[in-house]
Parts: structure tokens; C-alpha cells; sequence
């Protein structure tokens, strides 16, 4: 898994659509799967913060048993509301009520492919190793 | 059916009557934040005690470690605390980083090891938690997803939540970086390691127990 040089990059990018039936644990085994294979994995629409959570358990159990796995780096980048005016927020806040979070951008990485990832509400930058 | 409405009605009358004994308070963060620190300064204060070695090596904390009843007394008022200091959350951890404070192959193995068991282990103690204090590092960069997962489940279990914005005695800390990233929680700026703005932090310790 530890590249010292990385010679292709592979982003594999997920639809809302495709994750929104699949139970925690199903979500957390296809991004770790896509993970273990050196992608980096763009989820359009974000985790719940307990699957967030789940998914960082379930990589430090895998850095244990998986030779030269290190773990990810992980970022979710959302629409910046704070200057919106109240009914954007609101039309916002229903949407994500109704058909979750799918706004928002997740971006999970190998941790020895991408060594850091920057954020701020408006963009993410991805520091390769 | 008799039977169910009765233990129902015990639990409810309990949980109103019941005199909670200590709030179990727990020392969440990224790694290196000072959890361990803050916690023994607390300790220290109150019995006199530390709870855990601190490092400069990252994940010195690999285990939780716990200050039963820890009364803290502040203007007249007097809180009891069980306190819960839990290893860094990270999402990554790579054995040769501890290479490069001098510490060897085979201990560094063994280190990395435990902290994913460590980290592993801080998750699951999320939900036994009254209330938690987050530890951060004020100067680094706070929009780091570690921290927003943490806070984020925290909300989520609707567990009251206060950040401590540490080493505010370094040059490089930002506690207004700190503020603008969590606008919703209340953040108080102190350096654990040279006791600075402690008054402030009981206060704010106590505000926190209140919505307990």
C-alpha cells in the first residue's frame, strides 16, 4: 500500500444515490474497500457523523491487520450558509432533512497517498505523497 | 404488565430523585492537544494527584485512564467529578513517526499498535460521557475533520459539549481561529502546562455541568 512514488492517481467517485440504501456498516466496508485498493474516494454527499466515527474505528482496526496500511485522511467540504439569507438556509435545511446530506463533498483518501488535506468551506486541496 | 409499570415508574421516580453522585466528564481531541495535561492540572488542583504521564511524543495516552471524584470547589459552589481522559482521535497512525523521536523499531511497532486500540477505544466511551471537553491544540489549523467528527457525535448524542482552546501561552496559538471554526460552543482559551486562565475554565467547567 506505501507508494514512494505515485505514478497514477485513481479517484473513484460515489453518487449519493448509491450509498443512500446501504446500512453503516455496508457504507464504512465499500469506501474501505475502495480505500485498500489505493483510491481515493469522493462520496457526493456526506457521512453521519456516527458513521464518520464508525469509519474511523474500523480503519484503526485494519492498520493493525493489514501490512503497510497507515490509515486515511478524510474532509467533507459543505455549502457555506452562514451569509445566506433565511430561506436559503431553510430550503437547504429541508433538503437535507428529506434526502440527507447530499450537498455536501467527502473526500477519503489512503493516508500513503494523500498525506494532508486541507479545507476550507469553499474548497479542498489534496497533498499527494 | 403490572410488573413493567412498576419498574418504569421506579426509574422515572429515581432519575428525578436520585442525587447524581459525580458527572462524568470526558477529555476528548486529537492527539498531542493536551487532554492528559489538562486533566492533571485539574487533578493536581483538587487532590493533588496527576492522572497520566504526558509526552511529547504523540499518542502518549493509549489507554482511558479515570480520577473518580474529584470535587471542585469555585465562588462557593462545589461540583464532583469522574474524570475521563481518553487517547488522541486520529485517522492515521504510522509507526515511523515514532522513529523519528528516537524511540526504537520494534517499541515504535508496539506504540502504534496500541494507539489504534487506543483510538478505537475513545470512540466507544463517547456515549457513557455527561459531558465532554474538547481539547485543541490552538495553534493548529482547528477545521480538521478529526475535530468536527468528534463534535459532531457529540451532538448527535446530545452530550453538552465545551472547548478548551490549549497552549495559548505558544506564539503561534489563535484562539479566534479556534472560536470562528465552532461558533455554536463556548471556547476558552488556557496554556494546561503553565496553568494559565484556570479560573476561567472552572467557570466555564461549571456552566458545562449544568446542562448535564
Amino acid at each position: 500500500m506505501k507508494n514512494k512514488k505515485i505514478r497514477g492517481l485513481s479517484l473513484q467517485v460515489i453518487p449519493f444515490s448509491e450509498i443512500e440504501e446501504l446500512s453503516i456498516s455496508e457504507r464504512v466496508k465499500k469506501v474501505l474497500g475502495l480505500i485498500l485498493n489505493n483510491k481515493i474516494v469522493i462520496i457526493h454527499g456526506r457521512l453521519r457523523a456516527e458513521e464518520e466515527a464508525r469509519l474511523i474505528e474500523d480503519t484503526m482496526a485494519l492498520v493493525d491487520h493489514i501490512k503497510n496500511f497507515r490509515g486515511i485522511e478524510l474532509a467533507v467540504i459543505e455549502p457555506d450558509l452562514k451569509n445566506k439569507g433565511m430561506i436559503t438556509r431553510f430550503r437547504h435545511g429541508l433538503a437535507k432533512k428529506l434526502v440527507g446530506d447530499s450537498e455536501a463533498l467527502t473526500v477519503v483518501g489512503p493516508s500513503s497517498i494523500v498525506k494532508e488535506i486541507k479545507r476550507d468551506p469553499r474548497k479542498i486541496e489534496l497533498f499527494l505523497g | 404488565m403490572l410488573r413493567i409499570l412498576k419498574s418504569f415508574s421506579k426509574r422515572i421516580f429515581r432519575a428525578i430523585f436520585r442525587k447524581r453522585e459525580s458527572i462524568k466528564i470526558g477529555f476528548y481531541g486529537p492527539p498531542n492537544a493536551g487532554k492528559t495535561s489538562l486533566a492533571n492540572r485539574i487533578c493536581k488542583d483538587w487532590t493533588g494527584e496527576e492522572i497520566g504521564l504526558v509526552s511529547k511524543v504523540p499518542h502518549e495516552t493509549r489507554h482511558v485512564q479515570f480520577k473518580e471524584k474529584v470535587e471542585i470547589k469555585h465562588k462557593g459552589k462545589t461540583l464532583v467529578l469522574k474524570l475521563i481522559d481518553t487517547p488522541g482521535i486520529a485517522t492515521k497512525i504510522d509507526y515511523e513517526e515514532f522513529l523519528k523521536y528516537g524511540i526504537r523499531r520494534n517499541e515504535a511497532k508496539r506504540r502504534a499498535k496500541e494507539a489504534t486500540q487506543g483510538v478505537i477505544e475513545s470512540i466507544q466511551w463517547l456515549e457513557d460521557m455527561d459531558a465532554v471537553v474538547i481539547v485543541l491544540d490552538s495553534s493548529q489549523n482547528p477545521y480538521s475533520q478529526v475535530n468536527i467528527t468528534i463534535i459532531g457525535n457529540l451532538v448527535a448524542r446530545k452530550i453538552p459539549v465545551l472547548i478548551a482552546a490549549n497552549k495559548i501561552d505558544l506564539k503561534k496559538a489563535e484562539i479566534e481561529g479556534v472560536n470562528s471554526a465552532f461558533p455554536d460552543y463556548e471556547v476558552v482559551g488556557i496554556s494546561a502546562k503553565e496553568g494559565t486562565n484556570m479560573d476561567e475554565f472552572y467557570e466555564a467547567l461549571f456552566r458545562l455541568a449544568k446542562k448535564v
